[in-house]
């Protein structure tokens, strides 16, 4: 029906359209072409040889913290300095992560408190954490508090078996004893495990017929600490402890968290555990108080109404502008080549680099790192966000 | 006119009961309104009286003000160490080439004094004439800072960019950053909400790349492979190679701050433009644009409250900026060992600016609220 | 209003708009199915219908913010298609009042009026504001004209919306629900202005539920559901004897009040 009428391809938005993508495209590519032409002209000029060839090299230098790699000086090569580092970044990322959260939400909550000095301890800590450079903080704790104030070894302060001092933090870690005892024992906490979970599906089965509710929550967390110590002990303890031992310099044995590891995830959480509590409260600020107005003219109780009308509604708008403060927090903990913790940036693209003067290769290699984490962070936040839009329609 | 027709009174005001009111009330409904809450009150009282006066006797009562010698300080240990500040002063905040050349430190001084005169009145609400204030302090004042601050002319003395240094430096890095970032973030985020799928594409890979990797692998980056990117010849020092690197990380993140107030422009504003018979181009410049960037101003200073903290990466690149200066400062052998003294200045300066900064987004913010909502 | 403008009868001109054979989808949903119309040079048709009938997409097809799919829709001979040309010169010959008047908050009243003169018209300024101070006389708002839309009243935004389209000088006036979003003591005003622009001649598509407007003001009224054309009469036949049952039932629901 429509009349088929020629239009000049300059008026045609659709012509005009493709020819302005062509232009971008081309340009692009032509610029990236360029860019590429360049650099190989400038590696070949200055006798650069770039390849991977440089991966299975051995490393000469040392690492001092890997908790789970090995790595032995004079054995270990380049490639798995890489990993190693890897591994140290998701590890201090982790720890922060946690710590953070936790905190996070404990100022966050307390900046709403009705008690005003607390509420405003909260706002100062809030203020004072975000508006200083992370990597000031990090030198401040760790060259200008810990190192010089902490002891030596051996005057080490002691919290149980913990011991901390100038060196880092050492604890006992726990070692399997009796393996035929320990796979009993983890076999009977699986089995109480799925119980608690069957108990727990019943008890709202029957809340739901019923209308009679249990403190499962509770029970569940009592009957699970009790019982696995119970087990443990039938099984024989089949766990011992590796606890750190002054020798004659420092600690022998247990794990060990060294000093740098310890100052970066102390400043890590503190400056990101800032920024959650302020999502935190800015989500539970975003549900209106109609919202909990509404919830106690019903009749529902104060805990029930933050149980089930603001904290779900709050969560939403928590948990994605947090989900990307772990982004950051994970990406932050590449300062550490301040302090010299060995995770990947100052690992590969720090000491690796200036062995090698493998520049191309290895800056690549830790960005396609971080790219990764962070694309792995965005596909989850999508993923988050449509479900809650689906199940806001 | 009926008879019994009532007469509409209004009843006298009267004050609330006294319990309602003043600062006895004030602290039983705020510090002690519950048992838990009084709990927490004398707790953090005692914890301030613990703590606070202890810290206020190092860094205020017993410390040391005055004097050029490391000997004063090391008399009274039981104070903070002010005066190393005091004696580097002109080091920490311009870095070394006037830090050496006290009769230069006129010319950062100077150029503070007019970015302050043509900041400060921008900030304020009701001042007049703010386009050209802006136009001033975007184009103007580099060319002036330049000017000024590198010299060259006028037969004032050259300081060469690797001697820049301290928060003179921090303050070029992240002006610098912001300035050619803005531009650069505008396109990229009309390209981002751009109908073409290519266009969409690239600035989204843009945006995205550089918002994936931290700031230092970045700096890594342009100062050990920059010179690699460009014909040979063309070399720039580690300041400018900085700035390159913190350029192209910030407008990514201008991008996202600015493409947040584009989306938040209802979409009628581009159907009352087009009706009118506006093309892109003119509905963009006049319509979108004036709207979206007032809209994403608050998100932008946050992204330069973020890209000014992190200014202070260059420091591991080797360059003297606030925190590295201050830092070098305390470790220097006349100075060696004042190095809290050090990180608290240089970290006081950075809050200072940035809570400012953060106060002002939030009041602009709250402001754009409650005007969309009248 | 005494006036009744029927009575007066101006002479109707030319077809103006011609409408043939229009479908649109939104994605699979068939928004406007068929829909033929003509419309004479000062003539003013008023659309009513249940909403999500499409009468708003209609209009908002005939200048172009919303693309049809099959079709055809000749304004001012001018053929609505890709070709950026034909859309701009049916633009600046149709103007357009929306529901929520989409006044430009950063611009003031006067600023409002004149930016499309000076940049579509390219007109000098000066001249631009002294017709833009002509319209807003004739909506009765010259004092307003420094203010910022967010300082007037609903009715006083609408009225500026009216003006601001009327500087362009459009051969076309079309009105989206000009007065659902209004407060009830404001709609008069707005209406008070169409009446008096039907007066003069203007060629006015209405989609509105101001049946009053409607039997005072149009030529003709259109009722529209499903996305098709149900029923179209003069207003005197269409409200007392209304041919479709469907027309029926609506006008009992919005007339029973």
């Amino acid at each position: 029906m429509t009349d088929r009428v020629r239009i000049p391809l300059h008026r045609d938005p659709k012509a005009r359209a493709i020819a302005i993508q062509l232009i971008a495209l081309s340009l692009v590519v032509y610029g990236a072409y360029s860019l590429f032409q360049t650099t190989v002209g400038n590696l070949v000029a200055r006798g650069i040889q770039t390849g991977t060839s440089f991966f299975d090299e051995v490393a000469p230098f040392n690492i001092g913290f890997s908790p789970l790699l090995d790595f032995k000086l004079g054995e270990s090569t380049y490639i798995e300095v890489f990993f190693i580092g890897i591994q140290n970044t998701i590890l201090v990322s982790i720890l922060g992560i946690v710590a953070a959260t936790v905190l996070g939400f404990i100022v966050g909550v307390v900046r709403l408190s009705p008690n005003w000095l607390a509420s405003k301890v909260a706002l100062c800590y809030i203020e004072i954490f975000r508006n200083v450079p992370l990597l000031l903080q990090i030198m401040f704790w760790n060259f200008a508090i810990f190192l010089p104030s902490l002891p030596a070894p051996k005057n080490s302060i002691e919290i149980g078996s913990f011991y901390l001092n100038a060196r880092g933090l050492h604890m006992p870690t726990p070692i399997i004893d009796n393996s035929s005892g320990f796979i009993l024992w983890a076999l009977t906490l699986a089995l109480l495990t799925f119980g608690l979970f069957i108990f727990a599906r019943r008890a709202k089965v029957r809340f739901e017929e019923t209308g009679r509710r249990l403190p499962v929550f509770s029970i569940n967390f009592f009957a699970f600490v009790f019982c696995g110590f119970i087990f443990y002990k039938i099984c024989g303890s089949p766990l011992a402890f590796d606890i750190p031992e002054l020798g004659r310099f420092n600690f022998k044995g247990g794990g060990q968290l060294p000093l740098p590891l310890f100052s970066l995830w102390f400043a890590l959480t503190v400056y990101t555990a800032a920024f959650i509590a302020e999502n935190v409260r800015a989500g539970i600020q975003s549900v209106s108080h109609g919202q909990t107005e509404a919830s106690h003219a019903l009749g529902m109780s104060r805990r029930d109404t933050v149980r089930l009308v603001v904290i779900p509604q709050a969560l939403r708008v928590i948990i994605p502008p947090t989900i990307s403060q772990f982004l950051n927090l994970t990406k932050n903990s590449s300062l550490a080549v301040a302090v010299g913790f060995e995770e990947i940036v100052a690992v590969w693209a720090g000491i690796s680099l200036n062995q090698t003067g493998q520049a191309l290769i290895i800056i690549a290699m830790t960005i396609a790192v971080y790219e990764c984490l962070s694309l792995l962070t965005s596909a989850f936040l999508n993923w988050y966000n449509r479900r809650i839009q689906l199940s806001e329609l | 006119m009926i008879d019994d027709l009532k007469t509409f009174t209004t009843l006298p005001d009267r004050a609330p009961p006294g319990s309602e009111i003043g600062l006895i009330a004030w602290i039983r409904q705020n510090l002690f309104g519950s048992a838990g809450s009084s709990i927490t009150t004398l707790i953090l009282v005692f914890l301030f009286l613990m703590y606070l006066p202890p810290f206020v006797e190092w860094a205020l009562i017993n410390a040391n003000w005055v004097g050029n010698e490391r000997s004063i300080c090391d008399a009274n240990k039981a104070g903070a160490c002010w005066a190393f500040i005091g004696v580097r002063m002109d080091q920490i905040l311009f870095g070394l080439y006037f830090g050496a050349n006290p009769d230069q430190v006129w010319r950062p001084v100077t150029i503070f004094i007019i970015f302050f005169t043509l900041l400060i009145p921008l900030m304020i609400d009701k001042t007049p004439r703010k386009d050209i204030l802006g136009i001033l302090l975007l184009l103007v004042f580099p060319a002036l800072f330049y000017v000024l601050i590198y010299g060259g002319v006028f037969g004032i003395p050259v300081a060469d960019t690797t001697q820049w240094g301290g928060f003179l430096l921090t303050f070029a890095l992240a002006f610098i950053g912001i300035l050619f970032a803005l531009p650069i973030g505008i396109l990229l985020a009309l390209g981002r909400r751009s109908e073409m799928p290519v266009i969409r594409a690239i600035c989204v890979t843009y945006i995205e790349f550089w918002r994936g990797t931290p700031l230092i692998t970045i700096l890594f980056m342009a100062s050990v492979m920059l010179p690699l990117f460009f014909p040979a010849g063309v070399d720039f020092d580690k300041v400018v190679r900085a700035m390159i690197g913190i350029t192209l990380f910030q407008s990514a993140y201008t991008a996202e701050a600015v493409r947040g107030g584009l989306s938040a422009i209802p979409k009628g504003q581009y159907e009352a433009a087009m009706a009118l018979g506006l093309g892109y181009w003119k509905r963009t410049i006049f319509i979108i644009l004036p709207q979206g960037l007032k809209i994403s101003i608050p998100a932008i200073v946050n992204t330069f409250i973020a890209l000014f903290k992190d200014t202070s990466l260059v420091s591991i690149i080797g360059l003297l900026d606030l925190l590295n200066m201050a830092q070098t400062a305390s470790r220097s052998l006349e100075w060696n060992g004042y190095d809290i003294e050090g990180y608290l200045f240089a970290g006081f300066i950075f809050w200072m600016f940035c809570f400012g900064m953060s106060r002002y987004s939030q009041n602009l913010e709250r402001k754009l609220d409650t005007d969309r909502r009248n | 209003m005494t006036i009744d403008i029927q009575a007066n009868s101006i002479e109707l001109g030319e077809t103006i708009i011609k409408i043939d054979g229009l479908n649109k989808w939104y994605g699979q949903f068939h928004v406007l199915k068929d829909i033929n119309l003509d419309v004479k040079r000062g003539e003013r048709i008023v659309i009513c219908g249940p909403s999500g009938s499409g009468k708003s997409t209609l209009i908002r097809c005939i200048n172009r913010l919303e693309v049809h799919q099959e079709g055809s829709i000749v304004v001012d001979g001018i053929l609505l298609t890709e070709d950026t040309k034909h859309i701009n010169d049916v633009r600046r010959e149709v103007g357009m009042v929306f529901q929520h008047f989409n006044l430009f908050p950063h611009l003031t009243v006067l600023e409002n009026c004149t930016l499309a003169l000076i940049w579509v018209r390219k007109m000098p300024k000066k001249e631009a504001e002294e017709i833009a101070m002509r319209y807003l006389e004739r909506v009765k708002i010259p004092e307003q004209s420094q203010k910022y839309p967010g300082q007037l009243s609903g009715g006083q935004q609408q009225r500026v919306a009216i003006a601001r389209s009327l500087c362009m000088n459009p051969r076309v006036m079309l009105f989206d629900e000009p007065t659902s979003a209004l407060d009830p003591e404001m709609i008069s005003e707005v209406l008070d202005v169409m009446v008096g622009l039907a007066e003069d001649g203007m060629t006015m598509l209405c989609v509105t539920h101001e049946m009053g407007f409607a039997r005072k003001v149009a030529n003709r009224v259109i009722f529209m559901d499903e996305g098709q054309i149900v029923e179209q009469n003069e207003p005197e036949a269409f409200f007392n004897h209304p041919q479709n049952d469907r027309t029926r039932l609506f006008l009992s629901q919005i007339l029973q009040h």
